[in-house]
């Protein structure tokens, strides 16, 4: 270590906003406002509102894919993570990326051909449209619900830590800004929110990993054998109590993978595109961009472990979430951390609007438009109901955030990914996939699927030991995928075959040549 | 022809059975690749810090291999769909008019 390093971070203080990081902070925000200004004036059609016009490119859309789904939480979280307990972070990151391939294989393109602005649209299209629209559509809400809360809770304490701003007005202050992207700018400002945030993320993360494989003479052997040398091979780079036993890998590596397949606010970014051909570029290159940031995330975590050293980052915040932070100051002093503290505000900004925008579409198309007014309302009509949704969520947000503060809510993203994975994906794969499949056979696994991946991580170590201080768990896994998703396919094929429905597998036949072709989609 | 006949022909059913089994096998591969690792990670965590570097553990091996082969699966994908699939497709496009 030298002694520039040692002189930064004895200047380094968390809570304390310096002139320059305000100053980035205030670019970002100010730059992505303009964006909102300038889509504002498209943003007039309900289609132009959740879709964007369906005008964006596979690049484009790959490059907001990859926003939406690189949260401060896997930007900071991961290398933290790394920092403070090794190659658990990694195993990690593996698990974050492996979902992006299954979404290709399985359902991007027939997800494009047959949506209009939900996943709802996709499991919906041939069966009774009221019982699933609900059911998709609470399964959605719950999902981003869950993830929101943690996005919230994460976001507030993050910039209490590194700008020293009251834990209240942070959250207010990410509910306002975000608000007026999507209220204003809809999808299209949203999606170059995203783009914005992505690339600068890219890049901040690019320039931290360069910075210390520097002084590694860009070696990353050299880099894991000095974190070796300082706290032993053994503690750092051997897995530790992540991934117990098999069954338990299995079902944490099912909730991961299929999660992704669930999430409502990356499946709406699909109708965003013109065709399933760049549908399928987008997942290219948010595999490619995703891929190669847990790729590198390791080395700042790593980086972070021996040039600041695990007792700084834990005296500055137990979770290790200031890690990178710490890194950007001890090796780019004042300007780099005020950069990597204002892409991160960025991130939390991006990822919360994105899930806003697919609550309030869930809200106002499949519940208001869909089943109250039998999609009988006009455009106008459909527009303001999503602004108020959008409204009434980023409150509801807010709130919520503020409600959990003191709460430790790590567990509501596995729940959001459990619930995804359980709830919306079996029935999304098999509306695509199965003749068979029957509205009944839908709405049973749409709430086994929810209910059963709810109730098993109430029930889990996590929650009922670690949260609720009983003895034992009565569920012995961290993670209910493994019989969460069985469940929710059992149900499926019970409904399924005793409520068949002819017309509904006649329908399906009839959109093959939408799925497949293309022809006749939106 | 018409969309019912051209669903019911069998060049459209090949293709629909072509594009699943393909998507199948490279699904079938990342599940072996992925969980292959997370089981080798929970059951011999000794094996993970074996070195096969000076330096480079074979679990940062592997790690960075799942992550380059879900890459390289994806990008097989786009390759295959771009040139195999999407052919079939305008074909039975055109086949429509």
């Amino acid at each position: 270590m030298n002694e520039v390093i040692a002189q930064r971070l004895a200047n380094f203080q968390a809570g304390k906003a310096d002139p320059i990081s305000l100053l980035f902070f205030a670019i970002i925000v100010a730059g992505t406002l303009m964006i909102t200004y300038w889509a504002a004036r498209k943003t007039k059609t309900t289609s132009e509102f959740y879709a964007a016009g369906r005008s964006v490119t596979g690049f484009q859309n790959g490059l907001a894919l990859a926003g939406d789904y690189m949260s401060a939480a896997s930007f900071l979280g991961i290398s933290g993570m790394v920092a403070l307990r090794g190659y658990d972070g990694a195993i990690y990151a593996v698990g974050w990326l492996v979902g992006w391939p299954a979404l290709m294989f399985l359902i991007a393109e027939p997800l494009r051909n047959l949506g209009k602005f939900t996943f709802a649209d996709v499991v919906s299209s041939r069966l009774k449209n009221r019982p699933i629209r609900i059911a998709s559509a609470v399964g959605g809400i719950l999902v981003v619900l869950c993830y929101t809360i943690a996005q919230m809770v994460g976001a507030g304490k993050l910039i209490q830590l590194m700008f020293g701003m009251p834990y209240e007005l942070a959250e207010i202050l990410v509910g306002t800004v975000m608000l007026l992207y999507v209220l204003f700018g809809g999808m299209l400002a949203t999606t170059w929110v995203q783009i914005i945030k992505a690339v600068l993320l890219l890049f901040g993360v690019t320039v931290l990993a360069g910075l210390v494989l520097f002084k590694f003479g860009f070696n990353p052997g050299n880099l894991f054998g000095a974190v070796g040398d300082m706290y032993g091979f053994e503690t750092m780079f051997k897995p530790g109590g992540f991934v117990t036993s098999p069954i338990e890998a299995l079902s944490l590596g099912l909730a991961l993978m299929f999660g992704l397949l669930g999430l409502p606010h990356i499946l709406m970014r699909f109708f965003t595109v013109p065709d399933a051909k760049e549908a399928r570029k987008s997942v290219a290159y948010a595999t490619s961009f995703i891929g190669y940031f847990y790729l590198v995330i390791p080395i700042v975590g790593f980086g972070a472990a021996v040039l600041v050293g695990q007792d700084f980052i834990t005296g500055i915040d137990k979770g290790g979430n200031m890690a990178a932070p710490i890194l950007a100051a001890a090796l780019g002093g004042k300007p780099f951390l005020g950069f990597i503290a204002a892409v991160a505000f960025a991130t939390i900004l991006a990822v919360v609007a994105g899930l806003t925008l697919a609550a309030s579409s869930a809200m106002s198309h499949d519940i208001y438009v869909s089943v109250f007014k039998k999609g009988q309302a006009t455009e106008a009509e459909q527009v303001k109901v999503a602004r108020i949704a959008t409204v009434i969520f980023g409150v509801a947000a807010v709130a919520l955030g503020i409600l959990f503060k003191n709460q430790n809510v790590a567990f509501l993203v596995g729940l959001a990914f459990a619930i995804a994975a359980s709830a919306n994906f079996p029935a999304l794969l098999l509306s695509i996939t199965w003749k068979k499949f029957s509205t009944r056979g839908a709405v049973w696994s749409i709430i086994a699927g929810a209910v059963s991946a709810s109730v098993c991580i109430i029930l889990s170590p996590v929650i009922w030991v670690g949260l609720l201080g009983f003895e034992q768990a009565v569920f012995p896994l961290k993670n209910p995928a493994i019989v969460s998703m069985t469940v929710a396919f059992i149900a499926a094929f019970i409904g399924s075959v005793t409520a068949p429905e002819p017309e509904s597998q006649e329908k399906f036949e009839q959109e093959k040549i939408r799925t497949y072709l293309g022809v006749g989609a939106e | 022809m018409n969309a019912r006949e051209i669903v019911n022909s069998d060049r459209f059913k090949n293709l629909v059975r072509k594009r699943w089994t393909f998507s199948y096998i490279m699904l079938a591969i990342l599940f072996v690749v992925y969980f292959g690792y997370l089981f080798l990670i929970s059951l011999d965590k000794e094996l993970m810090i074996k070195m096969v570097t000076p330096n480079i553990t074979l679990g940062i091996a592997l790690f960075v291999a799942v992550i380059v082969i879900a890459w390289v699966l994806t990008i097989t994908y786009v390759l295959w769909a771009n040139n195999s699939y999407d052919k079939e497709v305008e074909e039975l496009k055109k086949m429509l008019k």
